[in-house]
């Protein structure tokens, strides 16, 4: 393991991109192509502001009785034949797939796209058990191809521009450099064909786990999603366990809450929703289907009365668009599976508090993330209220519980407050926040305060 | 009106004038100003640094330093949203949750308390110039405040008012944030620079001294000729 911190890997990336022009531009033409779709999907609903509360209160109650909702699940799905293994974490989750891959003498395995095989490090595990793990989804594929985790949890690619895809293809591919974006397409679709026929496995993840009903649903746009869970022989799910609604019906606002946030759409253009394997009188569908139920850390944060309300989140990816830091610094420069204000507000609590909390800091808590978060997370919230278990569970250095002790003895006292000549602050205040001045003009502190000021004029109250 | 001024403890240490101006501006609206000179900080600093034992301590001593005003009147809208939104979870089934309550009502920013307590939006101020006003995150999400200030610069003699692109994104301040994440403050700063001298304006305005004086030292930094006003300095001009 390398010794490095991921807060000073953070640091390192997002100092770099931050200063990218280039990223910038990118970044800010892809996402301002998305703002200007968003308002159109966003007129299919008659009361936005009811469908958001009401899909907020019923992720609530899914979270609240997640362990009968999982437990409904479990029965009525392997009632037709399918096997849900319960993984604890990552090495569960993986090593479940790699004796099913065992068992099924796989060689290669098609995938859609899925953030939680990403979380796992799935690619990783397989290509050590020699199998061939290939991304199916466009973005995704593009993004395999150069060696990339994903940027975005919608857009995986979002920071590549056309020109750099189609160099990327003529470097991997010796494909024409001169390519569009369609006849890329074309050729990518060639490619994958190849490999969906010849996978003995599909793995998809799941965008929501349906109790009522013991189902899955899968949102895409591409059909990759559906040709992996339908064509190979065995289809493998690998979801998070706060995926799960309560019921069927809850889909007719979450799969258009999900377009609209996602991608500005009406509906995606498929939807896929699997019940189980094949069923002797039906001629497609894989023979065996196992979902595989992952905690990985979430436990923790149902734990966390507050933070509970990350769980809601229905990967939309809106509040990664709105985020003002995101868009600085990229998707890559946080070092996680899940980026922008989300990403912040949970992988200190499915990882680990010392190691991530800088996540909770990055943000000027602008509050954009929870304005547009499309189940009404208080996102921004959230960080700050990850910045308090931060402090309070001890994770905060000695000079930070120094300079807030002085602080507060400042803050209390008038009298030290009107303390010290105007240039004298600002000797010590500029020195020490060297990295305020650097950036900017340094700090003129007034000769006296207002305080000062007032009483002069008016006499103590 | 009798109304109690809150300044906040940037203002108080880095610009007296405005504060000032507020009390000019209040006074012109027919309001009788008392300050009380105790007064040092509303506790947020700290809250939004995560040591909220340390931000309750000042929080107490802001609850008694204004328990007894009527109507607290505060040239901020960080400051104010963060009383109106935060006071009550700090002290959540305390003994002082009652007095918290009823302090947190009568918290107004400047802008609101005009147009909306007082019913004024022509101060007869003047003031000479194209200017674009800067929506705090603060401001616009948390205290909700978008009109108002753009209605009191509306009414002022001779301003000309023009908007800039991505008004409602952050200008990068965020407190500790522009310390302990430089770049990315910079980064987010260097682009509301950019939109600011876009539109043309001389003048940047806005509710909080804290967006300003980020805003004011990256434009000062890229020699950019455009100067930051607090809402109060314009509202006091000419008269």
């Amino acid at each position: 393991m390398s010794s490095v911190s991921p807060s000073s890997v953070f640091n390192v990336k997002s100092n770099e991109k931050a200063k990218d022009l280039g990223h910038r531009q990118t970044i800010n033409f892809n996402i301002g192509r998305y703002n200007a779709v968003v308002p159109n999907g966003k007129k299919q609903f008659s009361d936005l502001t009811r469908v958001r509360q009401k899909a907020k209160n019923t992720k609530w109650r899914a979270i609240e009785t997640l362990d009968q909702q999982l437990e409904l699940f479990e029965k009525n799905i392997s009632a037709r034949g399918v096997r849900v293994i319960w993984a604890e974490n990552a090495d569960e989750a993986c090593a479940a797939v790699g004796e099913i891959c065992k068992a099924k003498k796989c060689k290669s395995i098609v995938k859609s796209k899925s953030m939680v095989t990403e979380e796992i490090h799935l690619n990783e595990f397989l290509e050590s058990m020699h199998i061939e793990s290939i991304e199916t989804d466009l973005g995704e594929y593009i993004q395999q191809l150069d060696g990339e985790p994903p940027y975005h949890i919608v857009t995986p690619a979002m920071h590549k521009s056309k020109e750099d895809v189609a160099a990327l293809f003529a470097r991997k591919l010796n494909t024409d450099p001169s390519l569009t974006p369609e006849q890329l397409t074309l050729v990518a679709r060639e490619k994958l064909r190849e490999k969906y026929v010849a996978a003995e496995i599909g793995v998809t993840g799941a965008n929501f786990i349906i109790a009522d009903t013991g189902s899955i649903a899968v949102t895409e746009n591409e059909g990759n999603g559906r040709l992996s869970s339908a064509w190979p022989k065995t289809h493998i799910v690998i979801t998070g366990i706060e995926k799960v609604i309560p019921s069927i019906n809850d889909l007719s606002f979450f799969w258009p809450l999900l377009a609209t946030y996602g991608t500005g759409q009406q509906l995606t253009v498929y939807n896929t929703i699997v019940s189980g394997p094949r069923k002797s009188d039906e001629t497609d569908g894989p023979e065996e289907m196992i979902v595989i139920l992952l905690d990985n850390g979430r436990t923790n944060i149902i734990a966390d009365a507050k933070a509970r309300e990350s769980l809601y989140c229905i990967r939309c990816g809106a509040c990664l668009n709105a985020c003002p830091v995101y868009k600085n610094i990229g998707g890559h420069s946080y070092g996680t599976t899940y980026s922008g204000p989300i990403g912040s507000v949970i992988t200190p609590n499915l990882k680990d508090k010392g190691d991530w909390k800088h996540l909770s800091y990055a943000s000027s808590l602008c509050g954009n993330c929870t304005e547009v978060c499309a189940v009404k997370i208080n996102l921004h919230e959230l960080l700050l209220h990850n910045r308090h278990t931060a402090v309070e569970e001890g994770y905060s250095t000695l000079s930070e519980k120094l300079a807030w002790k002085l602080w507060k003895r400042a803050s209390l006292s008038r009298k030290l407050m009107n303390t010290g000549s105007g240039s004298l602050k600002n000797k010590v205040v500029n020195s020490m926040f060297k990295s305020w001045s650097r950036g900017r003009s340094g700090l003129r502190f007034s000769a006296k305060t207002f305080n000062q000021l007032w009483k002069e004029k008016n006499g103590d109250e | 009106m009798k109304v109690s001024l809150f300044i906040p403890c940037f203002m108080d240490q880095l610009y007296p004038d405005i504060a000032f101006n507020t009390v000019k501006v209040l006074q012109k609206a027919g309001c009788t100003v008392g300050y009380n000179t105790n007064q040092t900080c509303c506790g947020q600093p700290a809250y939004n640094a995560g040591f909220k034992a340390e931000s309750r301590a000042v929080c107490e001593k802001f609850l008694s330093d204004f328990n007894d005003s009527e109507i607290i009147v505060t040239p901020s809208a960080s400051c104010a949203g963060f009383i109106r939104n935060y006071y009550n979870e700090i002290f959540s089934s305390s003994a002082l949750s009652w007095n918290i309550q009823r302090l947190t009502k009568k918290v107004y920013e400047l802008s609101d308390f005009l147009v909306n307590i007082l019913k004024v939006e022509n101060l007869g101020a003047s003031f000479e110039g194209l200017a674009t006003y800067h929506d705090s995150c603060a401001g616009l999400r948390e205290y909700g405040i978008k009109s108002e200030p753009r209605k009191l610069l509306q009414h002022v003699k001779r301003l000309q008012l023009t908007e800039m692109s991505d008004v409602e994104t952050c200008c990068g301040f965020g407190g500790s944030f522009a310390v302990k994440f430089e770049s990315i403050s910079l980064a987010m700063g260097d682009q509301k620079a950019g939109n600011i001298s876009a539109t043309g304006a001389r003048y940047v305005i806005s509710t909080d001294v804290s967006c300003l004086m980020h805003i004011q030292g990256v434009i000062e930094n890229k020699n950019i000729q455009v100067k930051s006003l607090h809402l109060a300095d314009v509202l006091a001009s000419g008269y």
